[in-house]
Formats: C-alpha cells, sequence, structure tokens
C-alpha cells in the first residue's frame, strides 16, 4: 500500500507540471465555456480515476492475499508504531490536501470565465413562470415563449428572472445553467461560435409540467438576426 | 398438549402489548428494524414505478405526472427520513450500543420508548401521503416558494419531518449519555468498538443540526397556513434563505447516515478478517473528528447556481473538497484491516468489501460536485442521483444489510440462508451497479432529474430502458435477501453465542439472542482486552458456546 502513495504523489506532480490545458477561447479572446468545462472536466475524471484505480487494486490484492486458509488463522499480529499512526495519518492528508488545493485552482479558472461575462455581449432576459419561458429582448420590444433567437460570434448573456418559484435555465449542449429566483435578477452568459440551434430546459422542480417546460435556442449568422429584429420590429414587437 | 399450556407458551413467545410498551432496547431496535425496513420497501415500491414509468417516452404506467411526482416525493423524504436515519441511529444504535460498551440497557429506557413511538408515528404519517386527497408533490428538499404555493399537503410534510427529529433528537440525548456513563468497567475511551465512536459523533451531529431543518420545514407551513412571508419575494422574503436552513442541516446528515454505516463496515471487517483496526487513532482523531469538524461548514456545495455571492461559492469549493481528507483516511482504515488479517467470505464480508467498492465510485463522483464549475452543468441532472445512489442508495445500503446479516444470528438466535445470501448479494451488486453507472452517464448528457417524462431527449430512450432493467435485478435481490432471513427465522440451525469468532462484547460475554439485562454479571474487562484483541492466542469463540441458551 506504500506503492499506492508514491505513484499517486507521482501523478500528482506530473498534474502540477504539465501545461495547462488548451486555454481555449475563440477568435476575440471569447473564452470557449464548452471547451473549458469539457477540459476541465476530463482532469477531474482522470484525477478520480486514477485514486479509484489505487485503492480498487490495493483492496483486491489485499482481499486475495489474505484469505483465510485454515479455520483457525488469525490476523491481529500486525500493529502500527506511533511514528507509523502518524505517517498513515498525515501522509494520506497532506496528499488529498494537496490534490484538494489542485482542484480548486484550475475550478477558479474556469469559475472566473463562467462569471465575468465578455464586455461585448448581447443581452437578453428571460423570465421562468409555471411552466414555460419567456425570452425578452430589452431595447426591442420583443418578447418570444421557449424560443431564443440570438446572433452568432457575439456571446449572449441571459438575465434570469421568475414569475412565481424557482426554475433553473439549463441548456446542456452549451454547458450553461443557472437559477431563476423570484425577486432576484441572475445571470449566465453562452459562447455562440457555433451557429444552429440547442435545447434549454427547466432543471429546478416547479410542479406538474416541470419536464415539459423547455425551449429552443437558435443561434443565427448576424445577418439573418438583424432581418429577423427588423421582421419583429415591423410587425410591432409581440408575436 | 393441553390448552392451558399452549395458550402459556403463547404469552411466553409473543404478546404485541409487550412489544409496544416495552423498554428493552433489544426489542425497540427490533421495532425500528421493522418499521425501517418497511419505509424501505414501499419506498422501494415507489421507485419500481419511477423506472417502470421511465422506461419509455411519454406516459408509461400513469397519465399524470402528479402522481410521478408524489411518488418521488415520497420514495426521497421515505428512504432517508423513513429508512436510513431510523436504521442507523434507531435500529444499531439500539441493538448494538449497549451491548458493545456491556451495559444492561440504555440510560433513559422510557425515553428510548418514547423515541421509537414518534418513529412510528412519522412512518404512518408518512403512510398518510397515500390516503389524503392533495397528497404532497414538493420533494423531499420541499422548497418554497413552491411548497408555499403548491395545492399539495405541505403540513404532512412538514409535521413527519418533525416527528423523526424529535425521535432522534431523543434518540441523540439518550445514546450520548449511554456511552458517556455506561460502559463497563475497563472499557477506556481507547477501547471503544469503531461503531460506538461513528454512532456517538452522529449523534453529535444530529443533536446540533436537526433544529435548523425543524426551523425551516415549520416555516414553510407557516407561509403556507399562517400566511407569513418568510421565503415571499414580492414581501421581502427569499427562497434562498430556506435552502440554506434546508442545506444547512442536510448535508450534516449525509454524515448523520455515512458514519454509523462505517462503523458497521468497521465491524464486519474487523470480525471477518479477524484483525484489529488499522491506524485505529490516525482515523479516530483524523478521520471521525475531521467529518464531523467540516460537515456543518460546507452546505452551500447544494447552492452554487442558486442565487449566493461568488465567494461564498469559492470558499465552500474548498471546504468541500477538504472532506476528501477525513473520509479518505475512513477508507484506507477499511482497507487497511485487510492487511495481514485472516478474511472468511461470509454473507456480512461480502457486504463489506461491496461497500469498499461502491463508496469508492460514490465518494469520488462527489469531488465534481464539490467544484462550482463542473457543477453548474451537472447539477439537478441524473448525475446527482446517480451520485448519491451510490453513496446512500447503495453504499449505505451494503452496509445495512450487511450489518442485518451480520447481527442476524445474536438477535433472532438462528443463523440466516448462506446460499441465498450469497446469491441475494451478487443480484444487488450487479443491478444496482447497472441501474446508478448508467444514471450518471444521463446525467453527465443532460438528462435532467425529477422529470416526469422526457419528449425533448428522444435520444436517451434505450439507457432509459436499460436502466429500468437494472433496477428490476435489483428487485430480484431484494426478494431473494427477505427470502434468506425468512428461511432463518423459520427453519435456520440454532446460531451458537458467537458463530464469527469476533472479540467484542456482544459476541463473547452473551447468547443469543441476549437475555433481557443483557449480561449475567457486568463484564469485567482486563487491561488487554480490546474488541479487536485478536492474534494473542486466545481463542474467545469456544467461550461463547459456554454461555448458557438464552431461551426462558
Ligand atoms: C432500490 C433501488 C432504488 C431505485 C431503483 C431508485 C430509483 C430512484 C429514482 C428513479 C429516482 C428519481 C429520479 C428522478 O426522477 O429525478 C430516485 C430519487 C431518489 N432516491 Fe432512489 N432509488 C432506489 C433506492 C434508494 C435508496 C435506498 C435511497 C436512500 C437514501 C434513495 C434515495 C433517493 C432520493 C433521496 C431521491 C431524490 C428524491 C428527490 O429528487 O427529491 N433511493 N430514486
Ligand atoms: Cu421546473
Ligand atoms: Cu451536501
Amino acid at each position: 500500500m506504500r506503492t499506492f502513495f508514491k505513484t499517486h504523489a507521482i501523478i500528482f506532480l506530473l498534474a502540477l507540471i504539465l501545461p495547462v490545458s488548451s486555454h481555449a477561447s475563440t477568435d476575440k479572446g471569447v473564452p470557449d465555456l464548452v471547451v473549458e468545462w469539457d477540459t476541465l472536466w476530463h482532469h477531474m475524471m482522470i484525477d478520480i480515476t486514477v485514486i479509484g484505480m489505487i485503492f480498487a487494486i490495493v483492496t483486491l490484492y489485499l482481499m486475495f492475499k489474505y484469505r483465510r486458509r485454515t479455520p483457525d488463522e488469525e490476523g491481529g499480529r500486525f500493529r502500527l508504531s506511533t511514528l507509523g499512526v502518524m505517517g498513515w495519518t498525515l501522509i494520506p492528508a497532506f496528499i488529498f490536501l494537496a490534490d484538494d488545493i489542485f482542484l480548486a485552482a484550475k475550478n477558479f479558472e474556469v469559475w472566473q470565465k463562467y462569471r465575468n461575462v465578455p464586455e461585448n455581449a448581447y443581452v437578453v432576459e428571460v423570465e421562468a413562470y409555471m411552466w414555460g419561458w419567456d425570452v425578452k429582448y430589452p431595447e426591442e420590444e420583443i418578447v418570444l415563449t421557449n424560443e431564443m433567437v440570438v446572433p452568432q460570434d457575439r456571446p449572449v448573456m441571459v438575465r434570469l428572472k421568475s414569475r412565481d418559484v424557482v426554475h433553473s435555465f439549463f441548456a446542456p449542449e452549451l454547458r450553461v445553467k443557472w437559477d431563476a429566483v423570484p425577486g432576484m435578477v441572475t445571470y449566465l452568459w453562452f459562447n455562440t461560435h457555433k451557429g444552429g440551434e440547442y435545447l434549454f430546459t427547466c432543471t429546478e422542480y416547479c410542479g406538474l409540467l416541470h419536464s415539459g417546460m423547455y425551449g429552443k435556442i437558435r443561434i443565427v449568422p448576424p445577418q439573418e438576426f438583424t432581418r429577423w429584429i427588423e421582421d419583429h420590429r415591423e410587425k410591432g414587437g409581440k408575436i | 398438549m393441553s390448552t392451558a399450556v399452549e395458550s402459556k407458551t403463547r404469552e411466553g413467545g409473543f404478546s404485541l402489548k409487550e412489544w409496544i410498551f416495552t423498554t428493552d432496547h433489544k426489542r425497540i431496535g427490533i421495532l425500528y428494524l421493522i418499521g425501517s425496513y418497511a419505509a424501505f420497501a414501499v419506498a422501494g415500491i415507489m421507485a419500481m414505478l419511477m423506472r417502470t414509468e421511465l422506461s419509455s417516452i411519454g406516459p408509461t404506467i400513469t397519465e399524470n405526472p402528479n402522481t410521478y411526482n408524489v411518488w418521488l416525493y415520497f420514495h426521497g423524504a421515505a428512504m432517508i427520513l423513513g429508512y436510513q436515519i431510523p436504521a442507523l441511529t434507531g435500529f444499531f444504535a439500539n441493538y448494538y450500543v449497549p451491548l458493545m460498551i456491556g451495559a444492561k440497557d440504555v440510560a433513559f429506557p422510557r425515553l428510548n420508548a418514547l423515541s421509537v413511538w414518534l418513529f412510528w408515528m412519522g412512518i404512518v404519517l408518512a403512510l398518510l401521503t397515500f390516503v389524503v386527497p392533495d397528497p404532497p408533490d414538493i420533494m423531499w428538499t420541499g422548497y418554497p416558494p413552491y411548497s408555499v404555493i403548491t395545492q399539495g399537503n405541505t403540513a404532512l410534510y412538514t409535521f413527519t419531518v418533525l416527528l423523526i427529529g424529535f425521535s432522534s433528537i431523543a434518540g441523540g440525548v439518550n445514546f450520548l449519555t449511554t456511552i458517556i456513563y455506561m460502559r463497563a468497567p475497563g472499557m477506556t475511551w481507547g477501547k471503544l468498538n469503531m461503531f460506538i465512536w461513528c454512532i456517538l459523533t452522529a449523534f453529535i451531529i444530529q443533536i446540533i443540526f436537526v433544529p435548523v431543518l425543524g426551523t425551516a420545514v415549520t416555516m414553510i407551513s407557516f407561509d403556507k397556513y399562517l400566511g407569513t412571508t418568510f421565503f415571499n419575494a414580492s414581501m421581502g422574503g427569499t427562497a434562498v434563505l430556506y435552502e440554506n436552513l434546508f442545506w444547512f442541516y442536510s448535508h450534516p446528515a449525509v454524515y448523520v447516515i455515512l458514519l454509523p454505516a462505517m462503523g458497521i463496515i468497521y465491524e464486519i471487517v474487523a470480525t471477518f478478517a479477524r484483525n484489529n483496526i488499522f491506524n485505529y487513532r490516525g482515523i479516530l482523531y483524523g478521520g471521525i473528528w475531521g467529518v464531523v469538524a467540516l460537515g456543518g461548514i460546507v452546505w452551500a456545495h447544494h447552492l452554487y447556481v442558486a442565487g449566493i455571492p461568488d465567494w461564498m461559492s469559492l470558499i465552500h469549493v474548498f471546504l468541500t473538497l477538504l472532506i476528501s481528507v477525513p473520509v479518505g483516511l475512513l477508507m484506507i482504515g477499511i482497507v487497511g484491516t485487510l492487511y495481514k488479517g485472516a478474511i472468511e467470505y461470509r454473507t456480512p464480508m461480502l457486504y463489506a468489501v461491496g461497500f469498499v467498492f461502491l463508496f469508492l465510485i460514490g465518494g469520488l463522483t462527489g469531488i465534481p460536485n464539490a467544484m462550482s464549475s463542473i457543477y453548474i452543468h451537472i447539477t439537478e441532472t441524473y448525475w446527482i442521483p446517480g451520485h448519491f445512489h451510490y453513496v446512500m442508495a447503495l453504499s449505505v445500503t451494503f452496509a445495512i444489510i450487511g450489518g442485518t446479516y451480520y447481527i442476524f444470528p445474536k438477535m433472532t438466535g438462528r443463523m440466516y440462508h448462506e446460499g441465498l445470501g450469497k446469491l441475494g448479494f451478487i443480484l444487488l451488486f450487479v443491478g444496482a451497479n447497472i441501474t446508478f453507472f448508467l444514471t450518471m452517464v444521463l446525467g453527465v448528457r443532460g438528462m435532467p432529474r425529477r422529470y416526469y417524462d422526457y419528449p425533448q431527449f428522444p435520444e436517451f430512450e434505450g439507457i432509459q430502458q436499460l436502466i429500468t432493467y437494472g433496477s428490476y435485478v435489483i428487485l430480484a435481490g431484494s426478494v431473494v435477501i427477505l427470502a434468506s432471513w425468512v428461511y432463518g427465522l423459520v427453519r435456520g440451525e440454532k446460531a451458537v453465542a458467537n458463530p464469527w469468532g469476533s472479540r467484542s462484547l456482544e459476541w463473547t460475554h452473551t447468547p443469543s439472542p441476549p437475555p433481557p439485562g443483557n449480561f449475567k454479571e457486568v463484564p469485567q474487562l482486563s487491561e488487554d482486552w480490546s474488541p479487536y484483541g485478536y492474534g494473542n492466542g486466545k481463542r474467545e469463540e469456544e467461550k461463547g458456546e459456554d454461555l448458557e441458551p438464552a431461551r426462558p
């Protein structure tokens, strides 16, 4: 079991030395949250898989090695010295602590990107209610239901509100989620450099039709977006 | 045989009144056992119904989402409040503690009876879910404002929580006193069974934090029925307050569940490896007390996206990750106890090693939940039920079932069916991993939890179906496990006092089952006695067979 800690320590040190992953960002220096999240997930997975495998292999080995061979056999002859107690407490504690600091630091980096909205972000307001979403364009007097249209290549900030109970705005492919809380305005932002249709759905239990509370985000090329906005202006906003 | 004799034996055998008004810790323990396993069974049936409903998109067995939501409410609330907490702090605490520390009974036997009554009333109240016209549909977390504005019966939830809460506070007072004052002469603090330490610390946590939960759930009923506005945003209240209060209790609550479960595993591993605990002091001061120290200051890891300040999230990220230190020590202690042991794989031991593997997965998959950035994507998805079922539904259930097998001979005076026991273990282990590993996989891919239906995720139907099949394997395993016990009760061979060859008091100093009063005389423990005193050449198990049989 001593080798366990050696191996782990080595892997951990390697992880520290290796260049911190691709600071994924799109052209204008805006971070790509999907890549950021996936990379962090990947690193964390390696970390916990290694720890888990070491534990599991050591356990299997001990389970096999020390199986009882005769009915009378007894263990109990092995005792840790005081130094052994200190060692087996402080060394693992230190290794876990080091790993924690490492993970917390990586987490902090990505968290900053999630919480700092890029400056040129396009702002959309989403108001959740039982059981749907109003998507408002503050400058345009446009209100959509269960649908959001946003321009490609410009980060989008969503201001979240709730009319009744707590809901949560979740767009799985975009790796974003945040609660919509009555009486508060919360926010999230996401990246739009890939056009297309994305799902968003509610992830805070809100009663009967909680699972039916979803909509589509359409990320469209900027020209199309401008055309779309103008269309709506002509029609006088509401649809 | 004359009728007079017959009725007399029946009286000596079973009297309902005696059971209801009993103050004997062993009988109270068994009452807890029955109640908590009953809650497990009913909540388990709800799980099977939910899984069946989810096996296809669109209505499968019910057209009404509300029905699903009530099942889910009952499943979550009953599994935690009716099954796990009472099984551990009720059944195991009652059955093990006085026997392990060499006491005749608990310090306050009547208070103990009150505890079990309150618990049973809580169970009855919880079951009213299926009777009242507007059953609670607020999930076991009861978040306002939903729990305040719903048609559902929030009061039922509040009172169930309060009853179980009072019950466990009374239990806590009782067991802390018992452990502090009633240990047999010679049983110093350094010689306590691991289980005793674990249950002691679990009760300390419980006594400190339950009142907070009681306050929180009372406040939602005040808001709903008495018109207060604690959580009403239009009147200056906020839901985030409730979420803080709720998790301020409910995170520590997972340690109230985990610690005694670990304690049971330690007992089983030491007995079946015939080995002393690896690094007893390190585990005690670093592991167990470490969990107590950190348990109360990490609750905000449930609230990273709930609208709390960023600085609070970041502090809690680090504190939560720190939990890996004591929990890691606890795990090293279990695995280390195998080292140079002499391991025999009877059914209880299978559950103990099963625990190690399940808890490895469950514990390590808690790390992403602690990391706020990763949490953003996975929270409130199937990842979360996947993770916590590994920790609670699987690891802790393995400890509870393994512990039940372990204590079965002592409690009933008979042996369970070993073959069925092992078969049940295999089914449960396989079914559980299929079910909950795939649940985690779906979670990372974006499947939200608490969904009655998922038309927006057609691609998930196949995996959902596999998960449902997995849960049927769990059901099959449960039936086999129950059969191994019923067989044992009815036809099992008679158990000797110490069938496992343990060194702990409950096996060496009292017959199976123990008589009222537990010990013929107060156990006198020598200087070199230890509950894990293996390898000193003294084979205490023969001594067990000399103890006179208990049946009157
Ligand atoms: C025996 C097999 C079990 C199966 C098949 C099962 C299945 C499920 C399912 C399908 C859900 C709901 C998922 C959703 O719609 O979000 C769920 C939720 C839950 N389960 Fe289990 N479960 C089992 C055992 C347990 C046990 C033993 C516990 C004990 C702690 C437990 C505690 C919970 C809790 C706390 C929830 C969350 C309830 C909520 O979202 O409010 N389950 N389970
Ligand atoms: Cu919802
Ligand atoms: Cu928690």
